[in-house]
């Protein structure tokens, strides 16, 4: 059953309102990327005469991005992979092998889910310094992961717990060993619910910014959006110079984004939001 | 759940505990014990690295709940509230109510569109609003004198009234597609005979909305709430970015509280207490979004 024209149109007109008030401002730092600082004068939405990628060399160079870049892609790799093998191995025990002390082991992993950042931050720093990683990537990388798993945890415990016993019974009878079931039986039909995990661990830590704040204080150290954050302080009139670092952060994430769009929102509407 | 309890012949009931330990090492060392120590400092007056830390029980409670800026920061949240939840699902409701029960061409674009911002860096989300709010060039102000208001083409993250709200609207911007989406899905498990029973008792289309459509969305609206209420009490990439609680203390939020009592201030004592708080507040509203959650899938099941 489909709308007639005349009832179309009305919520045509309606969405597509709603849509430019959040396409606009991406749309307009968009192209502000691509001007020079007079062509910013002449109206937030006028096109650039010229298409040129000198205000991203000069951010990629000059501002240092190429360094934040890097930092971020080893930060959110490290992430990433290891948050999801972790949980995996972790949700593994919650949803499928026998685990003494579940009862409460499963609220002491979910209030790590639950709590904000703030509320880990201060002992980190203190924490770091102890260890002797303040001041390293590693000071990124280790915190993240302690609150993704947090979150990994369940929603791979969710995923095994509704695969049908069945399947890990004939794994059983033909001798497989729980490992191999693991890998060999239920990782190929975990892919969708691993996919999911990915993305948002994924976004998560790229657009992380409290932490990555607070536990480096070497500029050569900084993430994407810290850098962007500082960059910021410091060239606050250069629009351009601004639009074309914000784009370096932003791309990735919208890329990613628009590849896995189907996985991101189941992932999102099931509880996880961003802060 | 039969395959939880089997046990392999032969297997320690302890093989869970192997799976688990590695996960569960790195989450206790750098996510659970730090809570535990931020409550324990909650309790200290502590500079940070100075060897004077002293023991001073709930006086850091006593001063925050008499301190005038800890109540201005926990007031701009609750009004943050307004602009990251109540708004967001108001509109939410309104733009899904418009697409819910038939399908529209082109919607999985609309869909695509009014998600993005959440997955965008707050950071960049502030970069984006501290352009659009220009005072000189940003999009708005142009607006504005264009159609005549140039009385209206104020600084506005500058200004101790406007600015707060300014902010506050960034969260409805990042939000409202997010609670459509939302919305929509939960749509689809209202059932068409309500509206088609509704119809022939001659329900128009609003009547319909607030009578099956609301109550249908029920545990959606919970979830949304919660969750858009969290992100409002919890915001501080966006006032770092955008004022840094500035005109004044006119855009302070807690969040931005802690990290100047504890960083720029060093009152790490201070610091925890307020951290202490906030986090008790978002883990009673997170035990209810788990609530709720649950409510919904066993509703849909």
């Amino acid at each position: 059953m489909k709308y007639p024209w005349k009832k179309l149109l009305p919520r045509y007109l309606i969405l597509v309102v709603f849509m430019l008030v959040v396409l606009l401002p991406i749309w307009g730092m968009f192209t502000s990327a691509f001007k020079t600082s007079t062509e910013i004068m002449g109206g937030p939405f006028s096109l650039p005469s010229n298409w040129s990628l000198d205000n991203f060399g000069q951010a990629w160079r000059v501002g240092r991005f190429n360094v934040f870049f890097k930092n971020s892609v080893i930060v959110t790799t490290a992430v990433v992979i290891s948050s999801v093998f972790l949980s995996t191995l972790s949700g593994y025990a919650f949803g499928a092998l026998p685990l003494p002390g579940k009862n409460w082991l499963f609220p002491l992993m979910l209030i790590g889910y639950m709590v904000p950042f703030e509320a880990v931050i201060i002992p980190l720093y203190k924490l770091m310094d102890t260890i002797g990683i303040n001041d390293t990537l590693w000071a990124l990388i280790l915190p993240q992961v302690g609150l993704s798993v947090s979150f990994g945890t369940m929603w791979m415990a969710s995923f095994f717990e509704n695969t049908p016993g069945e399947l890990t019974d004939a794994a059983t009878i033909d001798g497989c060993s729980r490992w191999q079931t693991l890998w060999h039986i239920l990782w190929p039909i975990a892919k969708p619910a691993v996919t999911t995990l990915l993305v948002l661990i994924f976004m998560w830590t790229w657009n992380e910014f409290l932490l990555a704040l607070v536990l480096v204080q070497n500029e050569a150290l900084r993430t994407l959006p810290v850098g962007l954050a500082f960059f910021q302080g410091k060239y606050t009139a250069n629009i351009p110079l601004m639009a074309a670092g914000a784009i370096i952060v932003a791309l990735p994430t919208i890329l990613i984004y628009v590849l896995f769009q189907r996985f991101f929102i189941r992932g999102m509407l099931g509880g996880a939001v961003k802060g | 759940m039969a395959n939880v309890t089997n046990k392999y012949p032969g297997e320690s009931r302890w093989k869970g505990w192997l799976y688990l330990l590695p996960a569960l090492l790195v989450y206790l060392l750098f996510t659970f014990l730090p809570i535990l120590e931020t409550i324990r400092s909650s309790f200290f007056q502590w500079d940070g690295f100075s060897q004077n830390k002293v023991w001073i029980g709930l006086a850091n409670y006593a001063e925050l709940f008499t301190d005038p800026k800890f109540h201005n920061a926990l007031r701009n949240n609750l009004i943050f509230v307004i602009f990251y939840s109540i708004i967001p699902i108001m509109i939410g409701l309104f733009l899904a109510s418009l697409l819910s029960r038939r399908p529209i061409p082109g919607f999985a674009f609309f869909r695509t569109a009014l998600f993005l911002p959440q997955v965008i860096s707050m950071v960049v989300v502030g970069v984006i609003w501290r352009w659009m709010f220009n005072p000189i060039f940003g999009p708005i102000n142009t607006f504005l004198r264009q159609i005549g208001l140039d009385s209206l083409a104020i600084s506005w993250l500058g200004d101790f009234t406007w600015a707060l709200p300014a902010v506050g609207s960034i969260g409805t911007w990042v939000q409202y597609g997010f609670c459509m989406v939302l919305f929509l899905a939960g749509m689809q498990h209202i059932q068409d005979e309500y509206y088609e029973a509704a119809s022939l008792d001659g329900a128009n289309a609003f009547r319909q909305f607030i009578h099956i459509t609301v109550p249908g969305l029920r545990s959606e609206i919970a979830v949304a709430l919660v969750t858009t209420i969290i992100a409002a009490l919890r915001v501080f990439d966006l006032v770092y970015t955008t004022t840094r609680g500035g005109p004044g203390e006119s855009t302070m939020v807690t969040g931005f509280l802690i990290y100047r009592a504890a960083f720029t201030n060093n009152r790490i004592g201070y610091a925890a207490a307020i951290a202490t708080v906030l986090t008790v507040i978002i883990l009673i509203i997170s035990l209810f979004i788990r609530r709720f959650q649950r409510q919904g899938i066993e509703e849909n099941a």
